[in-house]
């Protein structure tokens, strides 16, 4: 288990991207899940949402064709593909609030059992706000986590009760993180698949939630 | 029908202290850098802006914080500014935080003449607290009420003297929205037409809602983050 924390993102986000339909309209968080971006499989067409405004963000420009007006929701530059659109951003939340959006995948510094969600107070700094997270999670047809399954001390970010202010209250469906992939059931949260490498000792060493497991639960393979 | 001024600082001198003021960006993509400079120019004091952020330091509403020219702020993110969190620490600048979407829409409902509407974004969470909340067929939802303000300020990419407007790219955003929630718009264009020149089918905010029109006299089209491909 001793990965590098890049090994990590990229194990996530990998399966993460496993969750994309072809015809999906998703919208990725700043971070982690803008990576899943990078593994969209082979003769798929996810068109990704920016809530600044756009549907169908393109690759990062080449250098010298950067646009000061094409910008996505982290406010990297990027470029538009064939199909692209632009529009307000009323518009914008009106696809997300609307449920016009399949899928949202972002990060996460809590999660507890009831699938609450904790990202956007950080604790003993500043308040930097939620920009359009509350919209999303509330609205999404569907909200997946991808983080790392313990903060930098080792303490499990799955809980039983979120400790830092929520961003929205059972919200969450999926969690994705390098020890497995959880979901919430009606029954609970429910660990329906492993981490290559991973124990089942190991998920309950690090989880704080209280975990259902699921029945033959296996080994994912990226 | 003209509604061209012939500066920004033109355009901006009846703005008072402790007025409330919106202005149109996403980070640093389509704001109304050349109505801001005039604004500092001033020196306008106790202004209550609404802005989705604050700019960053050096650069945009960076520059009103710097001149210590605002009181209060509404928005949804302010986490590239150094400053701010200096003034919000000090008790120098009340700042509220909410949902962007609520915030799109509060702006769109102020201008279109909606007193309050329910979204379920942000309940159950402090953004909820204090105010009302309903449920509607077993979802529950937050009330949340229009936004308005005695000026906006906005930027387009082209325009005529009667207001018409077209933005350009993801440098819309908020734009259309304030555009029509303040009593008295102003936008800033890169390129002043001639009427007729803008395609009617094209025109995004019709110029029904601004009151002023200038022609930024310069355009720095900072990039707050650039990124590249390198293949």
């Amino acid at each position: 288990m001793a990965l590098k924390d890049t090994e990590k993102r990229e194990l996530i986000v990998r399966r993460a991207a496993r969750e994309l339909r072809d015809g999906f309209y998703v919208n990725l968080g700043i971070g982690m899940p803008t990576l899943v971006a990078n593994y969209v499989p082979a003769g798929m067409e996810v068109i990704l949402q920016s809530e600044n405004g756009m549907l169908g963000i393109g690759p990062f420009p080449m250098a010298g064709t950067e646009d000061a007006d094409l910008i996505n929701a982290g406010k990297e530059t990027v470029t538009e593909l064939p199909g692209t659109s632009f529009f307000s951003s009323a518009d914008s939340f009106a696809m997300i609030r609307g449920g016009h959006i399949d899928l949202s995948i972002l990060g996460a510094m809590e999660v507890d059992q009831e699938g609450n969600l904790a990202n956007w107070m950080v604790p003993g700094k500043v308040v930097k706000g939620m920009g359009g997270a509350m919209d999303l999670v509330a609205s999404a047809r569907r909200v997946i986590v991808t983080m790392e399954h313990t903060t930098k001390t080792g303490e499990s970010k799955l809980l039983k009760k979120c400790t830092l202010p929520i961003t929205g209250l059972k919200v969450v469906d999926t969690v994705i993180t390098e020890l497995g992939f959880f979901r919430f059931k009606t029954e609970g949260l429910v660990l329906e698949e492993l981490a290559p490498g991973v124990t089942l000792e190991q998920v309950r060493q690090f989880t704080a939630a209280d975990l259902k497991i699921a029945q033959g639960v296996k080994t994912w393979q990226n | 029908m003209n509604k061209v001024v012939g500066s920004s600082a033109e355009a901006v001198a009846d703005i008072a202290d402790g007025s409330t003021v919106m202005l149109g960006g996403f980070g640093l993509c389509g704001i109304p850098e050349n109505l801001i400079g005039a604004l500092v120019a001033r020196g306008v004091k106790g202004l209550h802006t609404i802005s989705n952020n604050m700019g960053v330091d050096g650069f945009g509403m960076g520059l009103m914080l710097e001149a210590s020219m605002i009181a209060s702020h509404v928005g949804s993110y302010v986490g590239e500014n150094k400053l701010l969190e200096q003034l919000v620490i000090g008790g120098k600048l009340q700042v509220t935080l909410i949902p962007q979407g609520t915030l799109a829409e509060r702006i769109r409902a102020g201008g279109a003449g909606i007193p309050a509407f329910y979204t379920p974004a942000g309940f159950g969470t402090v953004v909820a607290e204090g105010k009302e909340t309903r449920e509607f067929d077993a979802q529950n939802y937050v009330m949340e009420r229009w936004l308005k303000a005695d000026f906006a300020l906005v930027k387009a990419w082209k325009g005529d003297r009667h207001g018409n407007l077209i933005y350009r790219k993801t440098a819309r955003n908020f734009n259309p929205m304030m555009a029509t929630a303040a009593r008295i718009t102003i936008a800033e264009v890169e390129e002043l037409v001639e009427p007729g020149q803008l395609a009617p089918d094209s025109i995004m905010t019709p110029g029904v809602f601004v009151k002023r029109i200038v022609k930024g006299e310069k355009y720095a089209r900072r990039i707050e983050r650039r990124t590249v491909s390198r293949i």
